[in-house]
């Protein structure tokens, strides 16, 4: 079987071009699909995506609740397997990948945000950034790390001691400050007021700007689509619509 | 069944690891004193049974020899019921085909029936005949251990002649229980036996026609004896006679007294130990299923529920861990009770046995457990059933951590991440560490307590048999003898050297402390029977004072320098005023030692020699033996080798049981402590250990994490353990400490090994089970939810 172009099939649109300046895809899947057996009962969570995520791009994954986009973005991030179909990173292939490799994956290449931090609430900000940063081969200081994310200030504070949103942004801190080729982030502002919604996007967009880290968002908020590079809609486990924004506008600007 | 109580069931199904490592420490303590009960319950009902049935007598006297008449004046003491007397001698015996010289302890019977005292269990064959003086009946275990029928015969030394005697039954006697020879400390069937005989045969081999050498007595309800052994002894004295005495110090009940003793107190201390620990386990437990189900019973109070019926709940809960646990240990503490009251009876002989264990000792293994439980509990489900609904039903706030218990130190600074979480869940919950810390310390000591029996025991032999005596063979002889008996001895085969000992019974009186016991004449320059310290040091006996043990002296409250008034029970009963010149260390008896020489000057008698210690070649031994068998000033022989393979055979026996199960319970402890541990820090931190994995940590990294925190406080618990171990072993020394025999207190550095190591396997299969648990951690599930 020769491979697919580098484009979504999921609906008559043409496959949109490379966003200039980073031509190569970092991630690629193709045919993915998820079937969920609970039961007797059979939920086709994907139904074969095909998608790729160029370098440094900010892609937004937007779609109702139960589209599948999440099950997706635990695909790539390799906390779990596709039913059928293959994933690609930088050209190797994720779906062949043993237990250990993938956990030496997301080690090395991948950054998670998720909508409840999951911070450790025995560490500091700054020992929740170091326990990703003490296993990483090329990380970023746990104070620089916050730092991007506004936090210089809050390093020696306990998750408690933290409202949601610095909370979220010391998780960002953490995922990023191993210097990932991937920042994966699942609903990141769920959980959040708007105003502290934009901070948290804030620092996404800093991340991916100054590091250069190729970022999918989560949301089911379409209003935040507009920070993207591109736009994919999900909807009953398909990719439904992908579009370019032709014009980014920066987190502070939205409202929702 | 209610829904809550479908609740229930499922909760106990969910958490049935966990259910059963608290079940089987409980079931541990309640098998311990359901075990030590139902043995002790079993062994005093018979031995009352025996005693009363065979008409145990109360007090006992010897004397050199009496008139018969004199029965008639010790019968009409105030108190005194009845009166018996009879002829007791040691004889050399030798029984065909058993190389080695057997000790008879000769006690006369009527010929006509049984004796109105110590009436015999007769066990097989009949009683003996009048007119039949070469009949006798054997102890049962005797016959048993040298395979000995009615119909076979014998041949026994008795006054220096040898007889050939016929077995005509076996019999056991409540007097010897515990039949032990003269210097044994553990029965030895084939070189001690009881032999019945007719009091006519032995009126007149022992010259005692109308005349008795030792009497028994019981008394009328009520009596004290006391006071009776004081009048007898009153009376007995210018018959030679050696002191009277109550069955509280008859050799066989004093031992048999003492084993009940022992069980009473293991049925105190261990079960303390299981449940103290199963209580901690079941609070923890269930605190954390509290915390987990927070808002439902929120949710159930909202409904309508009360806080009783969400207490009673909880506590059902406990009630069935419990309950399940005192099922177990039911079964196991019957099977042992049954098992170790049966071992009990191949040392102690009863002809019957009472194991008809009652409701008691069940019940009160099930009360005294459920308490503890409850007990351990009630924090938990107070705290349940008083929380209120609306704050129940909100997410707990969230632990508060501090940096300042790590510090800024050096050391802190080194911790990785990971550490750091470890060290962090520690402070913070330092009771529930504490109670780890402190189950895993309890497993090590009760494997200590348990493993340091096999020290002791080795130590004891070690300095009574070998250190302190370094002949071969003790020789007792029929009568004092001149010292020139030494050199017949030195002519016998295989006999490399000889040394006289002189022992009399005396009383040692400071004041109004009193010790009825022995005097013990040795050489001074003595190399085989030597007054040996336990602290390895040889002490030379004075030519002109007393060389206490310890013991002794504290029991008359003397030190080196003061004096103590002997008074000897022999011959003309002289009075000597000794100064103890020193005192020494010494596990078995309360012995008082003087120089031969001196001792014999103060008793004032040329014959002087009572006992030899001999060393033998052993090449030679069976000649000598032979020899031995037919010397005629010969009462009885004992054999060094004969009695250290004896102590370890009888010893070895029990130890091995006693020892094994108790290393199964301290598993128990120590699986169910790290297990429950473990298992809690796996539901509270799933969620933290989830998230790490995502962040690229393998299962080993967060194994450690886990598992790290359970293993650094077993690893404090450890050096614990072997300190409250060495409490636990000077507890029970303590409590074993007799006039007859003292525990050494010895805890080899291998015990401490073994009772580390085998906790620590313990502790690591419970880890294993956990860390399996990791593997299937769900990551996408944990992280999708709130917590």
């Amino acid at each position: 079987m020769c491979p697919q172009p580098a484009t979504t099939r999921a609906t008559d649109q043409p496959p949109p071009e490379p966003p200039a300046g980073s031509p190569q895809s970092t991630l690629e899947t193709r045919k993915v699909t998820k079937v969920y057996r609970t039961g007797e009962v059979e939920v086709h969570a994907l139904r074969g995506v095909d998608l790729q995520l160029y370098q440094s791009e900010l892609i937004v994954l937007l779609g109702a609740s139960g589209s599948g986009k999440s099950t997706l973005l635990n695909i790539l991030g390799g906390l779990d397997r596709p039913t059928s179909g293959q994933v690609f990173f930088d050209g190797a292939e994720l779906t062949a990948y043993d237990d250990s490799a993938l956990t030496r994956y997301r080690r090395d290449h991948v950054g998670f945000v998720f909508q409840f931090y999951n911070l450790i609430p025995s560490l500091t900000a700054a020992e929740n950034v170091a326990l990703v940063t003490e296993i990483a081969p090329d990380p970023i200081a746990p104070k620089e790390a916050l730092a991007l994310v506004g936090l210089a200030e809050r390093v020696n504070h306990f998750p408690a001691q933290l409202s949601g949103g610095e909370q979220q942004r010391v998780a960002i801190a953490r995922a990023i400050a191993k210097r990932p080729q991937i920042l994966l982030c699942d609903e990141p502002t769920g959980a959040l007021d708007s105003h502290t919604g934009v901070l948290v996007l804030e620092a996404i967009e800093e991340v991916n700007r100054s590091l250069g880290t190729t970022t999918a968002l989560i949301t089911h908020n379409a209003g935040m689509a507009d920070i993207a590079d591109r736009v994919v809609r999900f909807a009953d486990g398909q990719i439904v619509e992908t579009r370019r924004n032709r014009e980014k506008r920066a987190a502070k600007d939205l409202v929702w | 069944m209610t829904a809550l109580n479908h609740k229930l069931l499922r909760d106990l199904w969910r958490l049935r690891g966990q259910v059963i490592a608290i079940a089987l420490i409980i079931a541990s303590g309640v098998g311990v004193l359901v075990m030590s009960l139902t043995a002790l319950e079993a062994l005093e009902e018979t031995a009352e049974a025996y005693y009363e049935r065979y008409r145990f007598s109360q007090v006992f006297a010897t004397v050199k020899r009496a008139p018969d008449a004199l029965a008639n004046r010790i019968a009409a003491l105030p108190g005194v019921q009845t009166v018996e007397t009879r002829i007791v001698e040691f004889a050399i015996v030798d029984v065909p085909g058993f190389q080695e010289p057997v000790i008879g302890h000769l006690v006369a019977v009527p010929e006509r029936g049984q004796p109105v005292l110590n009436r015999l269990a007769l066990r097989s064959g009949r009683w003996v005949t009048p007119g039949h003086v070469d009949e006798v009946i054997v102890s049962e275990p005797f016959a048993e251990a040298h395979g000995l029928y009615p119909g076979d015969e014998l041949h026994v030394v008795m006054n220096g002649n040898r007889r050939t005697v016929t077995i005509v039954g076996t019999a056991l006697s409540p007097e010897f229980v515990y039949a032990i020879g003269p210097g044994a400390l553990m029965p030895d069937e084939k070189r001690y036996g009881i032999f019945w005989m007719g009091r006519e045969a032995m009126e007149a081999a022992y010259d005692l026609d109308g005349a008795f050498n030792d009497l028994v007595l019981s008394l009328l309800r009520g009596t004290n004896p006391a006071e009776v052994v004081f009048q007898v002894d009153r009376l007995i004295e210018r018959y030679g006679g050696i002191g009277a005495y109550a069955r509280k110090n008859q050799i066989s009940n004093w031992f048999l007294m003492n084993e009940f003793e022992q069980l009473r107190s293991q049925a105190r201390i261990m079960p303390t130990i299981f449940l103290a620990v199963a209580a901690f386990l079941t609070n923890m437990v269930l605190a954390r299923l509290i915390a987990i189900e927070r808002s439902e019973i929120g949710l159930l109070k909202a409904f309508g529920y009360s806080s009783w019926a969400i207490g009673w709940h909880y506590a059902k809960m406990v009630m069935v861990m419990a309950g399940i646990g005192i099922l177990i240990g039911w079964v196991i503490g019957y099977l042992l009770g049954g098992y170790m009251t049966h071992i009990y009876t191949d040392i102690y002989r009863f002809p019957f046995l009472l194991f008809r264990p009652g409701p008691s000792a069940f019940a009160i293994a099930a009360a005294v457990s459920l308490a503890a439980a409850l007990l351990g509990a009630a924090g938990a489900v107070r705290r349940a059933a008083s929380l209120a609904p609306a704050e129940a039903m909100q997410p707990p706030a969230p632990p508060v951590f501090s940096r300042s218990t790590l510090g800024d130190t050096l050391f802190a600074r080194l911790l990785d991440q990971p550490t750091r979480m470890m060290l962090r869940q520690i402070v913070r919950w330092p009771l529930r560490a504490f109670f780890t810390t402190t189950g895993i310390a309890m497993a090590v000591a009760v494997l200590i307590s348990a493993l340091q029996w096999l020290d002791s025991i080795d130590r004891l032999a070690e300095v009574t048999f070998f250190e302190a005596q370094r002949q071969d063979i003790t020789v007792a002889l029929v009568e004092p003898e001149q010292p020139s008996v030494i050199g017949e001895f030195e002519r016998l085969p295989g006999v490399l050297s000889v040394e006289p000992q002189r022992i009399v019974t005396a009383n040692l009186r400071v004041g109004t402390r009193k010790h009825r016991g022995a005097v013990n004449g040795v050489l001074p320059d003595a190399r085989l029977e030597l007054v040996y310290d336990a602290s390895g040091e040889v002490i030379r006996v004075p030519p002109d004072g007393l060389v206490l043990s310890t013991m002794l002296a504290e029991k008359l409250g003397v030190e080196p320098g003061d004096s103590v008034s002997v008074e000897v029970l022999h011959g003309r009963r002289p009075v000597l005023e000794v100064p103890v010149a020193a005192t020494f260390e010494t596990y078995i008896g309360m012995m008082a030692y003087m120089d031969f020489h001196a001792l014999n000057r103060a008793l004032l008698e040329p014959r002087q020699v009572e006992y030899l210690s001999l060393l033998v070649d052993s090449a030679a031994e069976s000649a000598l033996y032979r020899e031995l068998k037919e010397t005629p000033q010969v009462a009885a022989v004992m054999l060094r080798r004969a009695a250290v393979d004896k102590f370890y055979e009888t010893l070895g026996q029990t130890m091995i049981v006693f020892v094994s199960f108790f290393i199964g319970f301290s598993c128990a402890i120590a699986f169910g402590v790290a297990y429950n541990t473990a298992r809690i820090a796996l539901s509270e931190r799933g969620r933290e250990l989830a998230t790490l994995r995502v962040l690229g940590f393998s299962r080993w990294e967060i194994s450690y994490i886990l598992l790290g925190e359970v293993g650094l406080l077993v690893f404090v618990g450890l050096p614990l353990g072997c300190l409250a171990g060495l409490g636990l072993v000077w507890m029970s020394t303590e409590s074993f400490k007799t006039e007859l025999f003292r525990i050494p207190m010895v805890i080899e550095p291998s015990t401490y090994g073994w009772a580390v190591l085998i906790t620590l396997v313990a502790a690591a299969v419970s880890g294993l089970l956990v860390r399996r648990r990791l593997d299937g951690l769900d990551l996408i599930a944990v992280l999708k939810t709130r917590e």
